[in-house]
């Protein structure tokens, strides 16, 4: 019987010539990033690239567990939720800067990460996607029902935004840098992270775990550690995103949000490094593509996905890689 | 004279009202290369995989330089110094060939979390070094042609050999060798037995489980013979050649290459 | 109202809506023993059992007419599901397929919104709108239909399951996919049989619970969710284990919400099927995996 355990698909080789072209490359996106409030048309534009990047942290972070992992988590969107919740709470109701929500955000996520990790991580493949399928199911409930500190249904008013020097950056083209330098961060601290003891520990848990206990890893740990991470990253963007909404609600948060994540991961490339770029761009900018077909939209959706799936096993990241292939067996 | 690595009293392994392995004891000492063989279902896997750590003891105790282990997980013993190899070989396919060998020398490394997501200056120079004495490894087995392809592309031999590197990469005191020979045509079983005589004589200390005879003769400093979970014969190649209960014991067996 | 009555009251509505989970369960688990993947799109299936039984009510003389025939048309639609979108897979494990369930939920929802429309449909109970009293408590006659129908596809599966050669063929490929296909069973034959099934199972228990409930086409994620739990609390891939774990969510809800707060009723069953979960990952009635060393 098919058993459920994610297997990375491609994973990048330590070779050093690939490794500095990685750096170099992120380098390079990110700076013609920098370059997007200026060459891009209006407003809207950029505060869709705002959401890009934050979605680019949350479907990075994701791709860390999930692709480089093994783990299957449908909690991302609860973490995100929980991170967004305690940066605006704090605000809100303490007057806490976001500077200083920004880290305890990560850390309320991280939190609520251990909590469920810990009994939760002994369970593998579907069984773990249940209990992070059940917590964030609770998680919503949590943010739904206590309606006193969360706003309830209606969701969170009145968070103020990130501000610099007495400067309110209320605006999507003054917000853009500072979610442009975390996005970079977060890649970044990924990158490291994969070209060290530790990201190759990682991987060969997710590959191989009495391989990995063999060599002397501790891989329950390694897997909490990697499980909490993400989330704390989760948590960031989720202050991010309600510091520069001003406001959040619950059914951000969701299920649904958590499901369609973990398929951009997918579709984006599983341990591909750039994959999640990939992802966060289809999850951005594709339903506002399909905006102007209105209740086709969701039908597009599905056979596009679909369509990724069957015909790119590998992901969008894995098509250069596909087309290769494709080319190979043609010439031979 | 020689001093004892591996210590092993009254152990015994019950499952599912079966006993596998039934009080067994006997040692390892320090430099030599020691043997484990029966026919099959004499309980060699289980009692190797007690000493991993994979499985639990019914009963008994197992001690590496006089500490007892047997409470101990698979990573801590490899913190201990203990290595293994698996029959059924355990690498990791996706990730390089180089990078297979520097996840067995994860032990030496000091990079956390934090100060590898920092790339600080000090996990710069660990990932160097790392990287260069994995190569060093792999040039000592041969596979340093193969650094950066997928370990899932070499040939089943050259995947066994991958393993033991990998066994090797973080300095062990105590190699268990799970059947190194299975599954290998003779020229690279031969050349496994010359390997494991080489590390031997640079003094490590070898418990092998295996079947193939040959091999089990012309290496091993001392053999342990199991039958039903119980010991039947120990001693040299010579003494458990020619013991009475052995050969009745491997009658009806088909015995490789003896 | 006694307390006596309001428990049994309780109790009779815990059993019907379990069995509806039951149902649902029981289609999500043949897909899950035979691929080893979650199938997302199991409620959707649930939805378009009733709302296709609403459109074919006037169609047909007798509403039972209606409910096979919708039932037969949303089976038919699960086997197009796994031609069309399973099948050409190139590397089916159960992580894509999973993925691809997901994108398939989407799809059949979209369809169901634009061919069937947003608004939420419904027909007469079996026996009409009774309502039965049966000593002091009312029970709506839907419910004992709920429970009568299921019992008696439950026994139908088991038949089929335990005597028919292509039940027992949808076991052996389930057990071990190359001893059964050594042995001349189509295995790709009982995967297609398999989301055929779950589509009928899905669909009759749309189709018995639209008198209650209402049919509406978003309600798939709901449905696919509960199913989703109720085969994990009884053991996924487990079939008596779908019903264990049906009945099981069914009663939990019920009690939940007239013990204790509705508002947090569903943070209460996700609670405790976590609880179980850790403490017997396999689920009430399934067995441990073991991992050969």
């Amino acid at each position: 019987m098919a058993t459920f355990d994610v297997h990375p698909a491609e994973m990048q080789s330590a070779a050093p010539a690939r490794r500095l072209s990685q750096h170099g490359r992120l380098v390079l996106v990110w700076l013609v990033l920098a370059t997007a409030p200026f060459l891009l048309p209006n407003a809207y534009w950029v505060s869709l690239a705002n959401l890009a990047l934050i979605n680019l942290i949350l479907i990075a972070s994701l791709n860390l567990l999930m692709g480089y992992g093994g783990q299957i988590s449908l909690a991302h969107a609860g973490f995100f939720g929980l991170g967004a919740y305690a940066s605006g709470i704090l605000n809100v109701k303490y007057g806490i800067s976001p500077w200083m929500g920004l880290p305890a955000a990560a850390l309320v996520a991280g939190l609520g990460a251990l909590l469920i990790g810990i009994p939760a991580l002994r369970l593998r493949g579907h069984y773990l996607a249940m209990a992070t399928l059940g917590w964030n199911a609770i998680l919503v409930v949590f943010f739904t029902q206590l309606v006193d500190l969360t706003g309830g249904p209606n969701g969170l008013l009145g968070v103020a935004p990130f501000s610099l020097f007495g400067h309110a950056l209320d605006t999507e083209m003054k917000i853009f840098p500072l979610v442009w330098a975390v996005a970079f961060l977060v890649m970044l601290a990924i990158l490291h992270l994969l070209r060290s003891r530790v990201g190759r520990a990682v991987r060969a848990v997710a590959t191989n775990e009495l391989g990995a206990e063999a060599v002397g890893i501790d891989s329950f740990r390694t897997k909490l550690v990697v499980f909490v991470l993400s989330a704390a990253m989760a948590g960031v963007a989720g202050s991010l995103y309600v510091h520069v909404n001003q406001y959040a609600s619950p059914e951000t948060f969701g299920i649904a949000p958590s499901i369609m994540l973990l398929v951009m991961v997918a579709i984006g490339g599983a341990g591909t490094f750039f994959g999640p770029v990939l992802g966060a761009i289809v999850y951005t900018a594709v339903p506002q593509v399909l905006l102007d077909y209105e209740d086709a939209e969701l039908m597009l959706f599905g056979l596009g996905m679909l369509v990724v799936l069957i015909l790119f096993p590998g992901g969008l990241a894995g098509i250069p890689a596909a087309i290769a292939r494709a080319l190979r067996r043609k010439a031979s | 004279m020689s001093a004892t690595l591996l210590e092993v009293t009254g152990l015994t392994c019950r499952f599912a009202g079966v006993t596998a392995v039934a009080d067994l004891s006997f040692q390892v000492k320090a430099g030599e290369i020691k043997a484990v063989i029966g026919p099959n279902g004499a309980g060699k896997s289980t009692l190797f995989n007690m000493i991993a750590g994979v499985t639990r003891p019914s009963e008994g105790a197992i001690f590496l330089d006089g500490a007892r282990i047997d409470p101990l997980p698979t990573f801590e013993r490899a913190r201990r110094g203990i290595a293994r190899t698996f029959q059924n070989l355990q690498i990791f396919r996706e990730m390089t060939v180089l990078e297979n060998v520097m996840v067995g020398r994860h032990l030496v490394g000091r990079a956390t979390t934090l100060t590898a997501m920092l790339r600080t200056p000090a996990v710069r120079a660990e990932e160097r070094t790392m990287a260069e004495a994995g190569m060093a490894l792999l040039e000592r087995f041969g596979l340093a042609g193969r650094a950066h392809q997928p370990a899932g592309a070499l040939s089943f031999g050259q995947m066994k050999v991958l393993e033991l590197a990998r066994a090797l990469a973080g300095a062990p005191r105590l190699l268990l060798l799970d059947e190194p020979a299975a599954g290998l045509p003779h020229a690279e079983a031969d050349r496994m037995a010359q390997t494991i005589r080489g590390l031997n004589r640079d003094g490590m200390s070898v418990l092998l489980v295996e079947h193939n005879m040959r091999m089990v003769m012309s290496l091993s400093h001392d053999i342990l013979v199991l039958n039903n979970g119980r010991r039947i014969a120990e001693g040299s190649a010579d003494e458990v050649r020619s013991h009475p209960e052995v050969l009745s014991a491997y009658l009806g067996e088909e015995v490789e290459d003896a | 109202m006694q307390t006596g009555s309001a428990l049994l009251q309780v109790l009779v509505s815990g059993i019907g809506t379990g069995a509806v989970y039951a149902l649902v369960a029981l289609g999500f688990n043949v897909v899950f023993k035979s691929t080893g993947a979650m199938n997302f799109a199991q409620g959707e299936w649930v939805v378009m059992g009733g709302m296709i039984t609403a459109l074919l009510i006037g169609t047909f003389s007798g509403i039972g007419l209606a409910v096979v025939a919708a039932v037969v048309l949303v089976g038919v639609v699960g086997l197009l599901s796994e031609r069309l979108v399973v099948r050409p897979l190139r590397r089916p494990d159960a992580l894509v397929i999973t993925l691809v369930t997901i994108g398939l939920s989407i799809l059949t929802r979209s369809l169901i919104m634009l061919v069937l429309g947003k608004k939420p449909v419904g027909y007469a109970g079996f026996s009409g709108n009774t309502t039965l009293s049966l000593g002091g408590v009312s029970i709506q006659a839907q419910t004992l239909w709920i429970i009568a129908i299921t019992l008696v596809f439950l026994a139908v599966m088991h038949a089929f399951f335990e005597r028919s050669m292509l039940g027992k063929a949808l076991r052996a490929a389930a057990a071990d996919r190359e001893a059964a296909s050594i042995v001349g069973v189509n295995v790709q034959g009982t995967i297609l049989v398999s989301f055929g099934i779950a589509a009928l199972a899905g669909a009759l228990a749309g189709a018995i619970v639209t008198p209650l409930t209402l049919a509406s086409y978003d309600q798939g994620a709901m449905f696919g969710f509960k199913g989703f739990s109720a085969a994990m609390l009884g053991g996924v891939g487990s079939l008596p284990g779908a019903v264990v774990g049906g009945l099981a969510l069914g009663l939990l809800e019920a009690f939940g919400s007239f013990y204790i707060s509705s508002d947090f009723k569903d943070a209460i069953a996700f609670a405790v099927l976590l609880l179980i979960l850790f403490a017997r990952p396999s689920g009430l009635l399934g067995r441990a995996d073991i991992v050969k060393v």
